[in-house]
């Protein structure tokens, strides 16, 4: 049975259309990758699954509840970590929980089993308040509580936004668990680097969708040359190379620039081009896409693009 | 000081207490080097970064910024260093012309002078149709760009950027680092905190912090090759795990 089911689905704010027609399916036990910039629907997305808010058109049903008709069920159903920090942050660590277990008509101990992993991670502080936990911990225990009545889906929205690379893995390595009780996960992300671990994803922009798949199979689904230059001069390489007649985009990555052409090059064709007109370059390469180079692709690139 | 440099830390610590926030650090930043300043939260980045713009006293060692000795000499590090802030601290309720106005005042520009920057900026910025537009309005991309920009109105020779590029989506990011490039490029120093891995290779050098201390400092590429590793975020993952 498909977890979450949304078929056109669509939200207007006055003149603003936060979501134009968004349709996919998330099976169980799947994590479904959201990732798109601020400002791109995500969070919309989650009010309208959640029950907190109603689409202006489209149908979708959430562990085989309307979100309409139904929206009672749902709401015993699933667990949310809203993208804002909303646990209490004057109640402790211990206390935060138990409130959770308690409105949800539950205990701890009946599912400890569920967030134990997680929970002994903080529990050194079950006493500390939970406005004092550093952003890690606070996101730790914000997923214990959106666990602990046991959802069949779990809702995150931007859940390592603003955490560091070390406790942003570990997240990641505790939802790879979930995944094996057969929990359904949406999860939404401005991190492309987080897409690869993620069993599908969805590319949106602006209240629309560019595309769904596996993230192995966008990488594979990539055709266009594309290639790293290395240069200790970014800011003059790059100007020249929006000027050149080959580029398609040419945009700073880390130490390389990635450059997309029209047709395919010998990487020492373009080096000498760019030695041709004066500019030293260390290393030009293929490169591997990465998604966020499909997701630049994929996306409006005036600004980025030549001519 | 030498010449070359536009700061100069030695031995730079930080107490509150028992607990020693910054603990001994030492490095030098190049004028028209692009450094990256990275570390885990509650690594003491911030603590550091405070000391350095004149806004934290050391408790212990020394520092140089722009020529300026960070304990003697904080009010002239100030007036000789650009600051831009996460929130970009720019008033919303401003436009952009009210903005580089307020700013320009702030640090004492001239009439004159403040005419010329208002002018420069949003002709650079493309920002002249906007220019009477409150803040607000802008796009993300547009406002970064904007408190960049009024960062370095008194035209100072390094800006501290502050975890600049929240928001994080890929366009308004490649766009923010082409500028930083371009002030590089002008010879100008900048000197930036960050938690995204990734960005910290738009960088020259990278320093990383793990509990008060600098653990690495050198080229994302030295640093990917002596830990072994393919991207920054595992550089940092291995240094700050294990």
């Amino acid at each position: 049975m498909a977890a979450v089911v949304l078929e056109n689905i669509s939200k207007k704010y006055g003149h603003v259309t936060a979501l134009k027609s968004i349709s996919f399916r998330i099976n169980d036990g799947e994590i479904f990758g959201l990732i798109g910039p601020d400002g791109a629907g995500k969070s919309t997305l989650f009010r309208i699954l959640t029950t907190l808010l109603l689409a202006n058109e489209g149908r979708a049903s959430v562990a085989g509840h309307d979100v309409i008709r139904e929206y009672q069920q749902i709401r015993k159903k699933v667990g949310y970590m809203p993208g804002r920090f909303s646990l209490y942050q004057d109640l402790s660590v211990e206390e935060n929980l138990s409130f959770f277990a308690t409105i949800f008509g539950t205990t701890i101990q009946e599912n400890y089993d569920l967030v134990k992993d997680i929970y002994v991670q903080i529990e050194p502080f079950k006493k500390r308040l939970a406005g004092q936990l550093s952003g890690g911990m606070k996101q730790k225990l914000a997923l214990c509580c959106a666990l602990i009545h046991k959802p069949e889906v779990l809702f995150l929205d931007e859940p390592t936004t603003g955490v560091d690379a070390v406790s942003r893995k570990e997240f990641w390595e505790m939802l790879q668990s979930l995944k094996e009780k057969n929990i359904a996960i949406l999860v939404s992300t401005p991190y492309m680097d987080e897409a690869s671990l993620c069993d599908r994803i969805a590319l949106i922009q602006n209240g629309e969708i560019l595309k769904i798949d596996s993230p192995e199979q966008m990488v594979r689904d990539f055709k266009k040359p594309l290639y790293a230059i290395k240069t200790e001069h970014t800011y003059s390489t790059l100007n020249y190379l929006r000027s050149a007649s080959y580029t398609r985009s040419a945009l700073p990555f880390g130490e390389f620039i990635h450059l997309t052409t029209a047709k395919p090059y010998k990487p020492f064709q373009i080096k000498d081009d760019l030695e041709r007109v004066g500019i030293p370059i260390q290393e030009v390469k293929i490169a591997a896409p990465s998604i966020e180079d499909i997701f630049l692709d994929l996306s409006n690139t005036d600004e980025f693009i030549n001519g | 000081m030498d010449k070359r440099n536009a700061i100069e830390v030695e031995g730079l610590t930080k107490r509150f207490g028992d607990f020693t926030a910054v603990d001994a650090i030492s490095f030098q930043v190049a004028k028209g080097e692009i450094f990256g300043f990275l570390g885990a939260n509650g690594a003491g980045k911030t603590t550091a970064m405070k000391m350095l713009i004149g806004l934290s006293r050391p408790t212990e060692g020394m520092g140089k910024v722009a020529g300026f000795d960070i304990d003697k000499e904080a009010e002239q590090v100030k007036r000789n260093i650009g600051y831009m802030s996460q929130k970009f601290s720019l008033y919303d309720d401003l436009t952009p012309k009210e903005n580089v106005r307020f700013y320009g005042g702030v640090y004492g520009l001239s009439k004159n002078r403040i005419k010329e920057k208002t002018r420069e900026i949003l002709k650079e910025l493309h920002l002249e149709e906007v220019a009477n537009k409150p803040v607000v309005a802008l796009p993300l991309g547009w406002k970064q760009r904007l408190a960049f920009a009024i960062s370095m109105v008194h035209d100072p020779d390094i800006v501290f950027l502050d975890e600049p590029t929240g928001g994080v989506d890929p366009y308004v990011r490649r766009q923010f680092w082409e500028t930083i490039y371009q002030v590089a490029e002008q010879g100008r120093t900048i000197f930036v905190t960050t938690h995204y891995m990734d960005e910290a290779e738009y960088c020259d050098r990278v320093s990383i912090m793990v509990t008060g201390k600098i653990e690495a400092l050198d080229t994302p590429e030295k640093l990917k090759e002596e830990y072994n590793a393919n991207t920054m975020d595992e550089v940092f993952l291995k240094l700050v795990r294990y």
